[in-house]
């Protein structure tokens, strides 16, 4: 019950930020529910099933393209980005049933692969996809004000329910499987707990957010490129904002996400040519003083009266 | 008759890779540690060979063992200084450790020496070798023959001193190997450092055949991978065969589908293979 408080006050201290009338605001928050979308997604398979997963731009670029070609074959906005999460979700579950069999480093490097051949085969579809001309997406008929508005909006609905979908999942008996394989797989399966089907499950719901957000943003900058969708940065950055939030936990990815994208934003506003190496400072720093995240840091300073649920 | 120059071709590359690969691979089999740094501790190799070219005069082919030293330094203190204390945590935080740590790294590089592509060009160059039906460049095979004994040399050393039997001693089991009396973080910094100095020397090697520029580390890492997962992990033959083996097929592939395609064709064996042999090629954990 906590949780969906929290949630609540949470979406309704975001709400009303189109009312402060800066367009700078609003495209950083609508940059911030974006990456809350990531890094809560990745969460379901990094954070509750231990599985290092590196394909969230392989997600986001699948979602990106699947709206961007069902828009231009006419397809409606809410078919196209709801086709896109789908889109993500069934590749997920395909490719989830061929590496997720593997473990540690291989599954890593796997999951990396699958984004880079999807970058490649995209490039390789100039017909559909533009190939690396990239694409571009129909503009809104709609002002630039209600515009940004819009999908500021959308990306809060988004991240909205990724987070209601977080808390339902930790509570119920996928939660508790995926966590049960995190701790020890061999053992989780002797005890009946079906590791493959479970796997796979956290790894499409992983994509299917993440696949919609990919299809969002494409409709937001209406171009998208194979570089720009498929940056390893997407796959990196949502990775960091959970472990700096707190590996595992409902709210670490979020506020991982808020505080990170804050400092990068001063960084790059300050010192553009050095903002790949603060990110890496950040990261090295972060690895080495706080491995278990903040609000684990933080629990474990002011230890809970009542019982951990 | 074009076959025969194809599959020269591409065993000159892969000799090269081999090299490439063979560093990463021995830090990824002793550590359990994915070093992403490893691209760009290549194209830093290629700085190091192209100023002492530029500015010293040296040839490449000898500066081969002064940028392997400067590497070999740089990942001494890397991993003594900041790898070590996280080095048994698991494979999320190493890998995203040292991603971050590449991150430094590249941008530091592309604030020094800017995104141009440099090129040695040399002085005076070996000319052509004529083999039969196949014509080689003299420099491209001086550098895969120097790549390859380097290769070999390491693999020596891993058998028969007695630093590279505690290396071989650790990567078979952690907890004996410090029973025994090896001194495991010692021989975790020295593996690293070894493997940096593969690849500061691979890269040293290199760049007399490719432009240098950071941006190509991303390039160099993937094809690590590839070789890594080839061969299998962490055994010397099997780095020198994936290198190889992949050389051989991307020149094939890019004789037959064109040179953009070939990147793609070894990322999806890479998957294949991943898919049906997690092993690698010669998959055999443990010994050399």
């Amino acid at each position: 019950m906590k949780n969906w408080v929290i949630l609540a006050a949470l979406a309704l201290a975001f709400a009303p930020l189109p009312l402060a009338g800066s367009n700078y605001l609003l495209r950083l928050a609508t940059t911030v529910l974006m990456y809350v979308v990531l890094a809560q997604s990745w969460n379901f398979i990094g954070g509750l099933a231990g599985y290092p997963s590196f394909a969230t731009a392989a997600f986001f670029g699948l979602g990106a393209y699947a709206s961007a070609v069902s828009l231009a074959h006419g397809i409606s906005f809410p078919l196209a980005w709801t086709g896109a999460g789908l889109a993500a979700t069934a590749f997920a579950a395909l490719i989830g049933g061929a590496i997720l069999h593997l473990r540690g480093h291989y599954f890593a490097i796997a999951s990396l692969i699958v984004a880079e051949m999807l970058r490649e085969v995209i490039n390789g579809m100039p017909d559909l996809t533009g190939g690396g001309k990239g694409m571009n997406l129909p503009i809104l008929q709609m002002s630039v004000a209600a515009e940004s508005r819009f999908f500021f909006y959308a990306m809060l609905a988004l991240a909205v329910i990724c987070i209601a979908t977080a808390i339902v999942v930790h509570g119920n008996k996928l939660g508790f499987g995926l966590r049960c394989i995190q701790q020890n797989e061999d053992a989780a399966s002797m005890l009946g707990v079906n590791a493959y089907a479970y796997k796979t499950a956290g790894f499409a719901l992983s994509a299917l957010y993440v696949g919609i957000a990919g299809a969002i943003y494409a409709s937001w900058v209406k171009y998208i490129e194979p570089p720009d969708v498929f940056d390893v940065m997407l796959t990196i950055k949502p990775i960091v904002m959970v472990l700096l939030g707190g590996i595992g936990t409902l709210f670490g990815p979020a506020l991982g996400a808020v505080i990170l994208l804050a400092f990068e934003e001063l960084v790059s506003r300050n010192f553009l040519t050095i903002h790949a190496a603060a990110l890496g400072l950040i990261i090295v720093a972060l690895i080495l003083f706080l491995p278990s995240g903040l609000l684990s840091t933080l629990h474990s300073w002011f230890p809970r009266k009542d019982p951990v649920t | 008759m074009i076959y025969f120059q194809i599959f020269a071709n591409g065993l000159v590359l892969g000799g090269l890779y081999a090299c490439i690969a063979v560093g990463f691979s021995l830090v990824w089999g002793v550590l359990n540690v994915i070093n992403i740094l490893h691209g760009s501790f290549i194209v830093l190799g290629s700085y190091v060979a192209f100023f002492c070219y530029v500015h010293l005069g040296i040839h490449p082919f000898i500066s081969t063992v002064i940028a392997g030293a400067f590497l070999y330094a740089l990942g001494y203190l890397l991993q003594a200084g900041i790898i070590n204390r996280v080095v048994s945590a698991p494979v999320l935080m190493t890998l995203t450790l040292t991603f971050g740590l590449d991150l430094i790294l590249n941008n530091g590089m592309l604030l020094a020496f800017t995104a141009d592509y440099q090129t040695v060009n040399l002085a005076k160059p070996l000319g052509t070798v004529q083999l039969g039906p196949v014509f080689l460049p003299g420099d491209r095979l001086a550098a895969m023959v120097l790549a390859l004994l380097l290769t070999l040399i390491l693999y020596r050393l891993l058998r028969d001193s007695r630093i590279g039997r505690a290396i071989v001693a650790v990567r078979m089991d952690r907890e004996a190997a410090s029973l025994m009396g090896v001194d495991v973080p010692g021989i975790n910094a020295v593996t690293f450092a070894i493997g940096a100095f593969m690849a500061g020397a691979a890269g040293a090697l290199l760049s007399i055949i490719f432009p240098i520029s950071p941006l190509n580390g991303p390039l160099f890492l993937g094809k690590a991978f590839v070789v890594c997962v080839l061969g299998g992990l962490g055994s010397v033959p099997g780095a020198m065969l994936g290198g190889l083996v992949l050389g051989v097929i991307e020149s094939f592939s890019s004789f037959w589908f064109g040179p953009d395609r070939a990147v793609t064709i070894s990322f999806a064996l890479l998957l294949v293979l991943l898919f049906v042999r997690p092993g690698g090629l010669m998959g055999r954990r443990g010994y050399e």
